[in-house]
């Protein structure tokens, strides 16, 4: 199987669905000509041309506002923000609008946009640049939310995000765009609200999204080498709708669990994976759930000091060894 | 206001009868945009009715006084125009062709409701007949309008979107980032401005900077613009027809400002209505500026009415109006299982998607 980068996995899943659906078009700053921000649409405007990959001024309430009213008529706009912490200025079009409009006309309507781009910390561009909000986000009933790990999850949820009926918000990663994971060439999705066990394991359950579940495969080598730990490590990918099963199935197996993300702790995913082992699987437990999220404060710029605000796997293994 | 009423007062309801796009119209036409207005005024003032009787839950914004607006443009929709508008939506929904039964009921919160009870006062939609809503966040469906009309020029459609709002919608953000991308696309959206003077309880004088006409900002995006008196049916189908016209065969955007006047509060809960602005400013208008009683005199004018027809058209949308409300009264409650319901498409058609994972929460 060839290995792509994340980067391309994303850039092939758009391509795919550009040329599958003519209701399909790009839109983001500096996504055409300038083969977007970070790379992810690059060649498509060349290949694709002015009506399916738009560049868009520096206005995100305005453009995805008005992906949201397209979408509304039927078309299935993929919007890119150069950065989730920008979702921010378009926060009441997300909310109010793309959210709630199927439900406030009683089913009349519904909006089929994607809306994408990186959310992450770890870069060293300050805290106005970090922001991780997939817990605001899967918040709301009516938006579900997708956290691809790999190239292979991201090509495969990006493609489902593009076909749903519902808004879906994709949220990747700039420290992930750059690894290659092995893809397959034939054409595949992947459901959304389907967990991946990337590793299996006895003792712990690991349950992580994003970029912290990669963390917490590291962490499961040591565990493994240094521990005798044999650590499983749940892959959430999508955090609504949310595979419940998965993460109980692992936390009845293995009867201990660490909770991991890169947000913030308060009320963050790890907060409501937890409380449903702590009410779903209560009996199964030997110890109390543990969470591991970034260090509560807004994103340092410091680079040296930023790569401990984020979970690293020692973290994680602390985490484990405390409740094992 | 001083200013506005005066240049409401410069115009005749008979001016513009000549118009190309009024000169076709046929006495039934004619006569029809008054049974419209009327219909729109009862419906208004039996639900301002039954409010006060505490039939409803939440906001209540009336449309009373501006029903010339919503029953042109109305008017001029084709196959391809769309509308779309903020909260006071109950004009536009009846003039697009909404029932008062299906209006009320969701005044009323039942099943029978436009969206099932789910939106209320503020949330109606009927796609099926180009209505986008119905929206509760001022301005945050002045990007929606544009989405609308950049879907209908994306599928190569020849036609428009009108895209409503308030006079104190104009400084929200998103407005303006709506305007630059309206004209920097060429996207055939309508942006009309109804200008009733007030932001809830603050006077334009105090909320906004401009020039002449609010409207005018439209020139700082390299955008047409123009401002009419709303109270004239042949003013307004004149000056919205203009630009329809432009958005199809030039698909251009249009900023539109009317100059029109609510009788009532903001909302009905809005106890200062008469406080911020004087009686004899509401009277006056009443007895000069009312658009029903300007369209009733200028079709006797025309020799198209007589008191008769007049007092039974009344009366029909008066007895339409309190059918609905009993309509809405018999009607079921929402049942509770619908709350749950209308969330996520691919939930309620049961789709391979909608089957996957948790996608609710409740404990």
């Amino acid at each position: 199987m060839p290995e792509i980068t994340y980067r391309q996995a994303l850039n092939e899943a758009l391509a795919e669905e550009i040329e599958r659906d003519p209701n399909v078009f790009i839109m983001g700053e500096e996504v055409a000509q300038y083969n977007g921000a970070y790379k992810v649409t690059e060649g498509l405007w060349k290949k694709y041309g002015d009506k399916r990959v738009v560049d868009a001024p520096i206005s995100e309430a305005g453009f995805i506002g008005m992906g949201v009213g397209a979408s509304m008529l039927g078309l299935r706009p993929v919007m890119e923000l150069m950065f989730w912490s920008f979702a921010y200025v378009a926060f009441d079009q997300m909310i109010n609008n793309a959210a709630t409009v199927r439900y406030m006309s009683g089913g009349l309507i519904h909006c089929p946009i994607v809306v994408r781009g990186p959310a992450n910390g770890g870069t060293n561009v300050g805290a106005t640049h970090s922001h991780t909000p997939e817990n605001l986000f899967a918040n709301m009933p009516g938006l579900k939310v997708c956290v691809p790990a790999t190239a292979y999850d991201a090509k495969g949820l990006m493609k489902t995000a593009i076909r749903d009926n519902d808004p879906v918000y994709v949220m990747e990663n700039t420290l992930l765009y750059g690894d290659t994971w092995e893809v397959p060439e034939d054409e595949y999705t992947i459901p959304l609200g389907v967990a991946d066990v990337k590793k299996h394991g006895s003792d712990i359950s690991l349950i992580a999204h994003g970029r912290a579940a990669l963390t917490c495969l590291k962490a499961a080598e040591i565990l493994a080498a240094d521990y005798d730990i044999d650590a499983e490590v749940v892959d959430l990918r999508s955090i609504r709708p949310l595979d419940e099963d998965a993460v109980l199935e692992s936390v009845r197996k293995t009867n201990r669990a660490v909770v991991v993300e890169e947000n913030k702790p308060f009320c963050g995913v790890g907060a409501q994976i937890a409380s449903l082992i702590s009410e779903k699987a209560f009996d199964d437990l030997d110890a109390p759930v543990m969470r591991l999220s970034a260090i509560d404060a807004p994103a340092i710029y410091s680079p040296k000091l930023e790569e401990t605000q984020l979970p690293r796997p020692q973290d994680v293994i602390e985490k484990v060894l405390a409740i094992s | 206001m001083a200013d506005d009423v005066d240049s409401i007062s410069k115009s005749k309801a008979g001016d513009f009868v000549d118009a190309p796009i009024n000169k076709s119209l046929s006495k039934e036409d004619k006569v029809g945009f008054l049974r419209e207005m009327l219909r729109i005024r009862r419906f208004e003032e039996t639900a301002n009715k039954y409010y006060s009787a505490g039939k409803m839950g939440g906001f209540l914004h009336l449309y009373i006084g501006q029903e010339a607006v919503a029953v042109a443009a109305a008017s001029l929709m084709g196959e391809n125009d769309h509308m779309i508008t903020a909260y006071r939506d109950h004009g536009h929904g009846l003039a697009v062709g909404m029932s008062m039964n299906e209006c009320m009921a969701e005044l009323f919160g039942r099943e029978t409701g436009c969206s099932k009870g789910k939106g209320g006062s503020m949330h109606y939609f009927a796609p099926d007949k180009n209505f986008w809503g119905g929206h509760g966040i001022v301005a945050g469906q002045t990007p929606l309008g544009l989405g609308i009309a950049y879907a209908l020029k994306y599928h190569e459609k020849e036609g428009c979107c009108m895209c409503f709002l308030g006079d104190g919608a104009v400084n929200q953000g998103a407005f303006h980032e709506s305007l630059n991308l309206a004209e920097l696309w060429d996207v055939p959206v309508i942006y009309i401005i109804e200008n009733n003077g007030y932001s809830m309880g603050t006077s334009q004088e105090r909320s906004s900077a401009h020039g002449e006409h609010l409207a005018q900002r439209a020139e700082a995006y390299g955008m047409e613009w123009a401002v009419m008196n709303g109270s004239h049916i042949y003013e307004l189908r004149d000056g919205i027809g203009k630009a329809i016209k432009r958005a199809h065969k030039e698909c251009r955007p249009t900023m539109l400002e009317v100059d029109t006047y609510r009788y009532r509060g903001h909302s009905v809960a809005d106890a200062n209505a008469t406080k911020y602005r004087t009686k004899d400013e509401i009277e006056d208008y009443k007895l000069n500026h009312d658009p029903l009683n300007l369209w009733k005199q200028q079709l006797q004018d025309e020799g198209l009415l007589n008191e008769n027809d007049y007092k039974a058209m009344n009366k029909e949308a008066k007895q339409e109006a309190e059918a609905s409300a009993e309509f809405a009264e018999q009607s079921n409650w929402p049942p509770e299982s619908d709350i749950m319901a209308d969330i996520y498409y691919e939930v309620d058609e049961q789709t391979e998607a909608g089957l996957t994972g948790q996608h609710f929460f409740n404990h």
